[in-house]
């Protein structure tokens, strides 16, 4: 394994902080503070800069979530300019700085990102090889590059640093220059060791939480009893007794300490005495679902349309209906959303651990009545995040309460404004239909989706809904529509997602999201129709695939997890052990997954273990192999944690699950061993691996319940008190 | 407002606040500029603020200042010295047994504890000993190879 010095600074830059993931800070300074930079992710120069001594500054718009995406991008632009990993650094969203690549989201980071990066730094070597060939008189085919310095046949040689003057790199991304051939990659594909790993366990790296300014002060939030509760009255005279308070702050029925201290910060927000109007707009959680058929359709998107699914189905002897449900999840970030804020002549700065500074920039801009201009968002790395969650709302939070106090200000949340106010995955319900004939085959597939409208577009600022203050946002669930359409080619499918009016909490993007629910249902139905047909579930599954590298990818995973064909396993016992598959394919057009979940079930009290997950993965061009299994492995017990345990509570005000007590997550007595095989492709376009191994663990858990009981488990979370009684 | 002594990381810190009852956390991160331990519930209940006090593993969000007293607290960047890292922090970075990290801190510190209380310990013993430890990226799996790496299993 390559071990790479661990480097990483904060650093003046463009009359703010900046976090750089990379090299050495004097260099990274001089580039950075470099005015009017070009954030055009059309221009080399928006992706790269190389100073005299050929230090490369990468200017990332994706940026690392706690996910090591940065090492792989670190390699993959040292790979693409031929020069050594330590002379490239990387600075990540940034919205004075680094182009807008839109969300860090999806398992985008290397598949879209990476290659801009990937064409930036190509089309970079060619120009810097053309300056190298007319300095030397050579032909450009006789000059190679190896570690950062251009070498010609005829022996002579210049280090890249030489050939870059001012305005080298203010070129057009050229998207016909010439890629470097995989047969000569020595640093992409190989599993170099995170660049972040030794400053994180040391304790000096430098989270969000870490961030700190000159005369910063310390704000905490105080939100509402109910979530659509009004502000009656605050008595300031209770928190009178605690020194060091600054402020309160009141802006409509958005409310806020701002003190000297943290710890009196924190005291004033609980000690501070509130009285909110009652607000008891949330439907009765035991009827959610019920609650969810009852909301008002604005409109369907049809995903798939082939045949004519309703009249096969109407004509077919046997029919199969099964319904599926998915709680309402929060991201469950370990550490709660953090940011500051700093207002100097009338523009902002905001530090924050947005996956979308370039957005959340625009979202700040309207609610504080600025242009674009007058706001920057700069990057720093928070604890993960999982998706949308509430580093945007704390930014928010930090503007506001910094413009009134008019002095820098960190807003840390509590772990119960983190539980409580981040925006969740919505409640997802599928109804599934199929349509077996008399020759025992599967002739029709319809599916409902139940989902709120909205796209993956930028989530409603809680600070700015509270404080009635303007906003750019819209109800957005994220990319929830996604593998509702499903890979198997049976002649006649329909699948439609019913988009409703409203949604109980505000909903916004978990990992995999739509992707993660929509096919727990698919493949947990694929198993429900296999078992009545008699089928194998790999045969089955195998015999209506039209697509090579799928199946190739189930046929290594039957290797790997030793499938055999359906056993007859003994369900008389009281512990018994099943095993259950899923498959995906990404959106339909990238990453394969396929797994094998090895599940243990205690049939008298339906207690859950998850014993193993055999994972075959196939996302093309692998970057970093151990970086992948990395996140592989994040991703099956996130998503084991979510099924077995996972379930947002409310009452009629407010979400009720504020802690990890009430929200319990997987623990280490709990968590299954992943036994990974990694299909490389390098000859084929990396796509993501961040997010698909999640969507299959549902459907498999599932699946292997089934196996070794018999019984059908369709509402996530699995918990005893759901499997028990459909046990019996 | 009154001085504590605070004995962090084998020396003697002399700090200042304005409430006895101020969690060690906040006095660790703010008074003393440290960065191991984190703030992640305030409750006790993730252990990402876990330090060492007196070689116990401690829950800093909920132990006020005033409780310490003479009590010898350790820290994730007093565990090591610059020129040494711990066996615990060189085996996360040889396992790669770090995502986002947050947790990390106290991941590492449970683990000192262990190893004080027990050297070569199986790897049940490390998953109940880290079993009020919640890690929220998955790192698990990680997580329990390099304990068991800087055991020397």
């Amino acid at each position: 394994m390559t071990v790479i010095m661990d480097r990483r600074s904060v650093l003046l830059a463009a009359g703010a902080l900046v976090v750089t993931f990379g090299v050495g800070r004097e260099r990274a300074r001089a580039q950075a503070a470099a005015p009017q930079k070009s954030v055009s992710p059309d221009r080399v120069e928006g992706f790269l800069a190389i100073d005299r001594e050929g230090k490369v500054t990468v200017y990332s718009g994706k940026v690392d979530l706690g996910t090591g995406v940065c090492t792989a991008l670190t390699q993959i632009v040292a790979e693409e300019l031929d020069v050594p990993m330590s002379q490239v650094a990387i600075i990540e969203g940034d919205t004075a700085l680094t182009p807008d690549q839109g969300t860090t989201s999806g398992s985008y980071s290397i598949e879209k990102g990476g290659m801009q990066l990937r064409r930036a730094a190509a089309s970079a070597r060619l120009a810097l090889l053309r300056k190298a060939a007319t300095a030397l008189k050579v032909e450009l085919s006789s000059l190679l590059v190896q570690d950062g310095i251009v070498r010609a046949s005829s022996g002579h040689e210049i280090p890249i640093g030489q050939l870059v003057s001012g305005d080298s790199l203010a070129i057009d991304v050229d998207p016909n220059a010439p890629e470097k051939p995989v047969s000569e990659y020595t640093i992409v594909g190989k599993p170099v060791a995170r660049l972040d790993i030794p400053q994180k366990v040391d304790g000096r790296f430098t989270y969000m939480q870490d961030f700190k300014l000159p005369s910063m002060l310390h704000g905490r939030v105080i939100r509402p009893s109910g979530i659509g509760a009004k502000l009656v009255s605050y008595e300031e005279s209770s928190i009178s007794d605690i020194p060091g308070i600054v402020r309160v702050v009141r802006i409509g029925n958005f409310l806020g300490v701002v003190a000297q201290t943290e710890w009196s910060a924190v005291k004033a927000a609980q000690q501070l005495t509130v009285t909110w109007s009652k607000w008891e707009g949330l439907p009765d959680q035991t009827q959610l679902w019920d609650h969810v058929r009852k909301t008002r359709i604005v409109h369907d998107d049809i995903l798939s349309n082939v045949g004519s699914s309703t009249s096969a189905i109407a004509a077919t002897p046997r029919k199969l209906s099964a319904t599926y449900d998915f709680a309402i999840h929060t991201h469950g970030s370990i550490g709660p959303s953090c940011a500051v804020a700093s207002f100097s002549e009338g523009a902002v700065t905001c530090w924050t651990a947005s996956q979308a500074t370039h957005n959340l920039r625009k979202q700040l801009a309207a609610m504080l009545e600025l242009s674009d201009a007058k706001v920057r968002c700069v990057y720093v790395e928070g604890a993960g995040c999982y998706g949308r969650n509430g580093h945007e709302d704390a930014a928010a939070d930090a503007a506001l309460l910094a413009r009134a106090v008019g002095s820098p200000v960190r807003v840390q949340w509590m772990r119960a404004d983190e539980h409580g106010w981040d925006p969740k995955g919505p409640p997802t319900l599928l109804d599934m239909h199929a349509g077996i004939d008399q020759g025992h085959e599967l002739v029709a597939w319809e599916s409902e989706l139940f989902i709120p409208q909205g796209g993956p577009t930028l989530v409603e600022l809680v600070g700015a809904g509270l404080a009635g203050l303007k906003d750019l946002s819209q109800l957005s669930p994220g990319g929830v529509l996604n593998d509702l359409a499903i890979p198997y080619t049976f002649p006649n499918v329909k699948t439609t997602a019913h988009r409703l009016e409203s949604t109980p909490l505000k909903p916004s993007w978990i990992r995999s999201p739509g992707r993660l629910q929509n096919t727990f249902a698919n493949e947990s139905f694929m198993d429900e129709i296999a078992a009545e047909l008699h089928a194998d579930p790999l045969e089955f599954r195998l015999d209506h695939l039209d697509d090579r590298r799928g199946k190739e990818l189930l046929e290594r995973l039957a290797t790997l997890s030793n499938w055999r064909a359906r056993p007859q396993p003994d369900r008389s016992a009281d512990v018994v052990t099943g095993h259950g598959l899923a498959y995906v394919k990404y959106e339909l057009v990238r990453t394969y997954v396929g797994a094998v979940a090895e599940v243990r079930i205690n049939r008298k009290t339906g207690e859950i273990a998850v014993q193993r997950f055999y994972i075959a993965h196939d996302c093309g061009q692998i970057i970093n192999p151990d970086g992948l299994r990395n996140q592989i492995e994040g991703c099956i017990v996130q998503t084991v944690s979510r099924v077995l345990k996972e379930e947002v509570t409310f009452d009629h005000s407010m979400v009720t699950s504020l802690d990890w007590a009430t929200y319990p997550i997987l623990t280490f007595p709990e968590v299954p061993d992943v036994v990974i095989d990694l299909i490389d492709r390098p000859n084929e376009p990396p796509w993501g691996g961040g997010e698909p191994s999640c969507a299959v663990v549902p459907a498999a858990i599932s699946n292997a319940i089934f196996e070794a009981t018999g019984a059908r488990v369709r509402s996530v979370p699995f918990t005893p008190a759901k499997v028990k009684p459909a046990l019996h | 407002m009154a001085a504590t002594d605070l004995n962090v990381n084998g020396r003697m810190e002399s700090v200042t606040v304005n409430d006895p009852d101020t969690p060690l956390l906040y006095v660790l991160r703010n008074e003393l500029g440290l960065r191991g331990p984190r703030f992640g519930c305030g409750l006790g209940q993730c252990g990402a603020c876990t330090v060492l006090i007196d070689g116990e593993a401690a829950r800093s969000c909920v132990t006020p200042l005033s409780s310490v007293g003479a009590s010898k607290v350790v820290t994730l960047e007093g565990l090591g010295s610059d020129a040494n890292r711990h066996p615990l922090q060189q085996a996360f970075i040889d396992e790669q047994a770090v995502q986002c990290g947050y947790c990390i801190n106290g991941m590492i510190m449970q683990s000192a504890a262990l190893l004080r209380r027990k050297a070569k310990p199986s790897d049940l013993e490390i998953k109940q000993e880290l079993a009020n430890n919640l890690c929220r990226c998955g790192t698990h799996l990680r997580i329990v190879r390099a304990v068991r790496r800087a055991a020397g299993r």
